[in-house]
């Protein structure tokens, strides 16, 4: 068994990123993550030699981790959604030249400097792209203070498996809440991937390195664009992850990621106490996404509620999975509110079973 | 009879035995490739990259060095270059080459970026990996004009200097004036060597050539951050043929960019 501790989502993260090897953090602090930064200043580089380095902006922070992944090692950054939006540029960048870094959105409620209550609302940025091109990034939603921890590490390896970028969308309250996580043992610095493509200084014995997105010749950037699709379907093939709760018999089924599927494990708790057989899917990858299990499932039930806190964006990779073989409902809060498991059971009671 | 009088040259050339070693004027380095650079005729650009690949190859640092190249006409440095590059977002490159030296601090990583690139877009990462004193080199060509896109106005275009955006010529009062991030970074306490420098005349690349032998030479002693402004050309935007560019050089832009040492460090100066 590991170390217990009792921690907050922020710091179990940053604790996590020691642990995992992390070579090198740059960030920005905004709310609600800056304990990422103060954490890591506090305490990586005495224990690991890690380098930990405030930037001036997280233009800045996105593109240093670019340099220190190019040079092979293992970088990371956090921020939430206005120091997001910032990055796309630089996300694109890095994973046209795949490679593989950790980036992590401790999202609050938008649009603009909107509020720093915990939000789902940078979905759509996260998963769809954000930045321009045909990209993808692995993303990974922690729904516990665990697997915050836990997600750093699977984040650092999927990112170097495949080369591509991975990132860890969670939300403020996740971030700050306090909880009970057992954490992994220290693993050697850097990890243990071999990245002779790194730029590390061009010896006799080798062909020089380049790291570099630019392909001027359309036929050579097609190439480049059908790789990478072939990377992103293996990774959908391989990698998708998800838990189910009581999904045997369920004729309603619950979806939600991340905050939000805590609360709906509660909702199906609820709702079992009165009777009605309703089950809850979480996608925990939501690029790749469970598009089978949705498909799957959805001959077999006679509807899905997708809960988020948000106007209703994983909803659509829902209803895609489905293919119309189910009714879908949607059911969001926005701007920091936080629905309770009363109000989303009785809006399920409301459209499935009083049929409003 | 053309033929006859070449062959006869061409022979007398080989008679008098000229191409040997200790009359070698001019010799590619073999840190640049055998690509043919894309540069215009006449372009500062071919210049300073040759100058950085023989400087690598004269310290024997190919294995130490790390290039980050620029978005601007110099994107693709890296295909001349034989040394590990990474080509950076448009104005980042300092960023980038901070995310470099901060996780392999024993290596000499420099950047080399046009004026748009480390002036306009890039002014707050330039600024900063200065004043962090950053151990890079950050090499400016300044050309006072976008060259890749075409010739549109420059942080560093002359007051009333004519480009396709300033096509009445750069109105100061409503285009700002130019930026002279050289004398900026200079003050700095994180800069350990800033000059301005000149390629074109022999005399002047030589200088320059000086400039970045140092500049390496205080990255492998870890003094911080060192900055060498080239004040450059850009033919082809300029509308100019390479002679009247250089010539434009040295009337116009040099008197507004005074070339040499503006920051030298205290061992140099005794
Ligand atoms: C974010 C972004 N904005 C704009 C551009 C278009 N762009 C490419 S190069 C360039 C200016 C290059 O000028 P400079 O840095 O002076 O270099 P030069 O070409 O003169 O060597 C611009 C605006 C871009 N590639 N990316
Ligand atoms: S456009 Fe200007 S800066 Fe670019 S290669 Fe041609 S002459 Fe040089």
């Amino acid at each position: 068994m590991g170390e217990l501790r009792l921690m907050k989502g922020n710091e179990a993260l940053a604790e996590a990123a020691i642990r995992a090897g992390c070579d090198a953090y740059f960030g920005y602090p905004i709310t609600p993550q800056s304990e990422v930064l103060e954490y890591l200043s506090r305490e990586a580089e005495a224990r690991t030699g890690m380098v930990v380095l405030q930037a001036e902006s997280e233009i800045a922070s996105i593109n240093m981790i670019y340099g220190a992944a190019g040079a092979g090692k293992r970088a990371m950054t956090s921020s939430s959604g206005p120091g997001l939006s910032l990055m796309q540029e630089g996300i694109s960048y890095i994973a046209a030249a795949e490679l593989p870094c950790l980036i992590v959105n401790v999202s609050r409620g938008g649009p603009g400097l909107g509020t720093i209550q915990p939000s789902q609302g940078d979905y759509f940025q996260a998963v769809k792209g954000g930045g321009h091109g045909d990209y993808k990034l692995i993303v990974l939603a922690p729904s516990s203070v665990q697997e915050m921890a836990d997600f750093v590490r699977l984040g650092f390896d999927l990112a170097d498996k495949y080369r591509n970028p991975v990132l860890i969308l969670t939300d403020g309250a996740i971030g700050q809440m306090i909880e009970k996580v057992e954490l992994f043992e220290q693993l050697p610095k850097g990890g243990t991937y071999q990245k002779p493509w790194a730029t590390t200084g061009k010896t006799k014995n080798r062909e020089r390195n380049i790291i570099t997105s630019l392909h001027i010749d359309p036929k050579e950037m097609e190439k480049i664009n059908l790789r990478l699709q072939a990377k992103y379907r293996e990774i959908e093939e391989k990698e998708v992850r998800y838990e189910t709760v009581k999904l045997e018999d369920a004729e309603y089924v619950l979806t939600a990621f991340g905050l939000g599927a805590r609360i709906c494990k509660k909702v199906v708790e609820l709702g079992r106490e009165k009777g009605y057989k309703i089950g809850l899917i979480r996608p925990i990858t939501l690029f790749p996404f469970p598009k089978k299990l949705f498909a799957d499932i959805a001959p077999k039930i006679k509807g899905i509620l997708d809960v988020e806190l948000n106007a209703g964006q994983m909803v659509e990779d829902v209803k895609l999975s489905v293919e119309g073989k189910t009714r879908v409902e949607f059911y969001g809060r926005m701007g920091g509110i936080i629905p309770t498991p009363e109000e989303i059971l009785e809006h399920f009671e409301k459209i499935f079973l009083k049929g409003e | 009879m053309d033929e006859t009088i070449v062959k006869t040259e061409e022979q007398e050339f080989l008679e008098e035995e000229i191409c040997v070693a200790e009359n070698l004027v001019y010799r590619r380095p073999k840190t640049l490739t055998d690509l043919d650079l894309h540069y215009c005729p006449g372009c500062g650009h071919g210049v300073v990259h040759r100058l950085l690949m023989e400087v690598i190859e004269e310290m024997d640092i190919q294995d130490k060095v790390i290039g980050v190249a620029p978005v601007g006409c110099a994107v693709f440095a890296y295909n001349y270059m034989n040394i590990d590059m990474q080509e950076a977002a448009h104005g980042r490159a300092t960023a980038v080459a901070t995310g470099i030296v901060r996780v392999l601090p024993d290596k000499l990583v420099f950047t080399y970026q046009g004026d748009g690139d480390l002036a306009a877009i890039g002014t707050a990462e330039t600024l900063h990996t200065c004043n962090r004193g950053e151990n890079i080199l950050i090499v400016f060509i300044n050309n006072a004009v976008y060259g890749m896109t075409s010739g549109q106005m420059a942080p560093t275009t002359l007051p009333g200097m004519v480009t396709t955006t300033s096509p009445f010529g750069r109105d100061v009062n409503k285009m700002g004036y130019p930026l002279k991030m050289t004398d900026l970074v200079a003050q700095l306490p994180g800069t350990y060597y800033v000059t301005r420098q000149a390629v074109n005349n022999a005399g002047n690349v030589r200088k320059t050539k000086k400039a970045i032998q140092k500049a390496f030479q205080y990255l492998q002693q870890k003094k911080g951050t060192c900055f060498i402004e080239v004040v450059s050309n850009c033919p082809s935007n300029w509308k100019m043929t390479p002679v009247e560019s250089n010539k434009f050089v040295e009337e116009k832009l040099i008197p507004f960019y005074p070339l040499g040492d503006l920051k030298s460090p205290k061992e140099e100066t005794k």
